[in-house]
């Protein structure tokens, strides 16, 4: 994903894509490891996606801190490769890339970009759990705004008129109640390509989604994943032991107890009978959400880790003109 | 001092757009008419005094005879001039003049657009209107137009290109005072906050220029030769025009600000922003003395929303209406 021909690609001035087209572009990604989604699972990835890229721009603080929130990104990605030198240097590069391209944009025109951003996100309000729960969405399905707290870096506190004589000396000052409850700024993340960003927004725990594991109890379980394909079973064996939820070394004759479920009304579930309630009963529901569990966080890392490993290095096909992007992809 | 009345809904939500709300007021037919852009799409409500009618209407951006093209709009203003009013639209690909219903577009000046998409955007906003004849709309590049209208018809010539700003105009403001007395009757901004005066007539004369410190004017207003700029950085300033003399700075908000209104009888000042409030000023300006005051006098806050338009909806400030991002609605106050 980091290739140079596929960054030199999404680089190039270009109109904003439509949804559909944006889909198909993530659902490549998302297919690029051994993770399959079946339609309705991937449009629900879809919705997610958008709604954390909209609440990244929505309380962007100033419109040039999308380069801030776009860093953290990259900052993540570069801890997932580390021990790659080969994709860490292509982070490395694609951040370049980024620095030698935005930095020279006015804060007007940034805002500009944020609001063309800000059109294709509109009229979006899927309701995201882990959003939900920790209140920065509204059942409403929309973003909490907050009247309160460090205003952004460069802006003055509100509250406050001061009045000039011709010859630019402070002759009135008077105050009026701002009527939110704010504090002076904390300062300006670093835009280089390593440094404290301050900004915490697109730090990478906030926003995987909210895992529910099952764990192995009883028969049951055997006979829900008989259904499926056994190389599907197989491979979410591994994705399992991966994230360390399998003692190492057992090898279980029967069928493997584990069903991942990544959204709480999976249409698997359903079908597979028992109204909710049993299903909760017959197995034990942990919710591992990111935010809090470190562990969990951590070991999905290293898996993402793994999985950027397997990426075949990008042939530049022809580096003809009109290269789509989709057909850049392809060779993903 | 204000409150909050009935809602008018919109058939879709108003797009993140500097000054994102015109009105205009009809006095003899009762009706006030409101329009708010959606991405390629102007939402015009017709609405009358007592609130018992309304009646909607959608225009798109399109080039008159090419049936598919659609741009993004950046500005939809109504602009009143003594002998008519138009509806102008100013989009990615050009600038549409319409008869005020919007029933009938009277005019389309296409921009340069380059064949294929380069670094920086190429688009259309700001637009006012200018003494009696004149309509002035800003470039991405910078340039201003000037364009003849005449009383009536479709006779509307580019008259001439005012090149002064290096930056993208942000927003274009004429004088709105009714008195003839002042000598600057026009202002520009552009995102790096510069400012430009000017005096209209067969040639724009260049009156000051106002250094901008690299901090986009959003909206811009000129009321009793004083200018009032509302900044990204939540500021808003006030400076006398033709000498630039900067009268009083307000740390009005704390993101940046989207739109500035002014109430011409009364003085009243509108701000609003992405800070969610809208702020309602007084602003007592004697020229002959060279005094210029504001004060505070009202906050709203409109919940979890990021505003894009505020406007009084008359001369005296006795109503506003306002417009926020992925908001359906036009929400509206009166005084109290």
């Amino acid at each position: 994903m980091f290739s140079k021909s596929f960054m030199d690609e999404l680089l190039k001035p270009q109109q904003l894509y439509s949804h559909r087209t944006m889909k198909t572009v993530l659902t490549r990604l998302a297919h690029s490891s051994i993770m399959r989604l079946n339609p309705a699972s991937m449009d629900r990835l879809y919705e997610l996606m958008i709604m954390a890229f909209k609440y990244q721009v929505l309380l962007s603080p100033r419109p040039r801190d999308l380069l801030l929130i776009s860093y953290n990104h990259l900052d993540a990605a570069r801890a997932f490769v580390r021990d790659t030198p080969a994709v860490l240097n292509q982070v490395d590069e694609t951040h370049r890339k980024i620095i030698e391209v935005y930095s020279r944009l006015s804060d007007g025109e940034f805002q500009l970009l944020r609001q063309t951003l800000l059109t294709f996100l509109q009229d979006v309000h899927t309701r995201v759990s882990v959003f939900l729960k920790n209140q920065i969405q509204n059942p409403s399905g929309r973003f909490v705004l907050m009247t309160s707290g460090p205003v952004p870096a460069g802006v003055d506190v509100p509250g406050l008129i001061r009045t000039f004589d011709p010859r630019g000396r402070e002759v009135g000052r008077s105050e009026f109640p701002p009527g939110g409850t704010y504090s002076g700024s904390v300062g300006e993340g670093s835009f280089e390509l390593s440094g404290d960003r301050v900004l915490r927004l697109g730090q990478n725990l906030q926003f995987w989604f909210c895992l529910v594991l099952v764990e192995p109890c009883g028969p049951f379980s055997v006979l829900q994943l008989d259904r499926t394909n056994p190389l599907a079973k197989e491979e979410l064996n591994l994705l399992a032991r991966l994230m360390g939820c399998m003692k190492a070394g057992s090898v279980p004759a029967a069928a493997p107890r584990f069903r991942i479920s990544l959204f709480p009304s999976d249409p698997e579930e359903e079908e597979e009978g028992g109204a909710p309630a049993e299903q909760a009963a017959i197995f034990q529901v942990i919710n591992i959400q990111a935010v809090q569990d470190e562990e969990a966080a951590s070991a999905l890392a290293r898996i993402a880790g793994q999985f950027t490993d397997e990426e075949a290095e990008l042939e530049n096909p022809s580096g003809s003109k009109g290269d789509d992007l989709l057909a850049m992809m392809d060779d993903l | 001092m204000f409150h909050k009345e009935k809602s008018i809904q919109l058939k879709n939500s108003a797009s993140a757009l500097y000054n994102n709300l015109s009105v205009l007021r009809i006095a003899p037919r009762r009706l006030t008419y409101f329009t708010v852009v959606h991405a390629n799409v102007v939402n015009m409500v017709s609405t009358s005094w007592d609130g018992l009618n309304y009646s909607h209407r959608q225009l798109q951006s399109k080039e008159p005879n090419v049936a598919t093209s659609t741009s993004l709009i950046m500005q939809a203003a109504f602009c009143a001039l003594p002998s008519r009013d138009l509806l102008v639209v100013s989009s990615q690909k050009g600038i549409q003049m319409y008869e005020s219903d919007g029933s009938i577009m009277v005019y389309w000046h296409a921009l340069d657009t380059p064949e294929a998409p380069t670094a920086h955007a190429v688009f259309a906003r700001g637009i006012s209107a200018v003494s009696d004849n004149y309509i002035c709309v800003g470039v991405s590049s910078g340039a201003v137009l000037v364009f003849d209208v005449p009383s009536k018809g479709s006779n509307i010539t580019l008259s001439e290109v005012l090149e002064e700003h290096k930056e993208a105009i942000t927003d274009i403001a004429s004088e709105c005072s009714g008195s003839q007395e002042f000598l600057a009757n026009l202002v520009t901004a552009d995102d790096g906050g510069n400012m430009c005066v000017w005096k209209s007539g067969e040639e724009f004369q260049l009156l000051n220029k106002i250094p901008g410190l690299d901090m986009t004017c959003s909206s811009v207003k000129l009321w009793k030769g004083t200018v009032l700029a509302g900044y990204g950085t939540g500021q808003i300033r006030l400076y006398e025009a033709v000498t630039g003399i900067l009268h009083a700075e307000v740390n009005a908000h704390a993101r940046w600000i989207y739109s500035l209104d002014i109430a011409p009888f009364s003085g009243l000042l509108l701000s609003a922003a992405e800070d969610s409030f809208v702020r309602v000023w007084h602003l007592s300006i004697t020229p002959e003395t060279n005094s210029v005051e504001i004060a505070h006098l009202h906050n709203e806050c409109v919940t979890d929303t990021q505003i894009c338009g505020a406007k009084f909806c008359d001369g005296d400030g006795y109503a506003f209406a306002v417009t926020g991002y992925d908001l359906s609605e036009i929400i509206r106050y009166v005084q109290s």
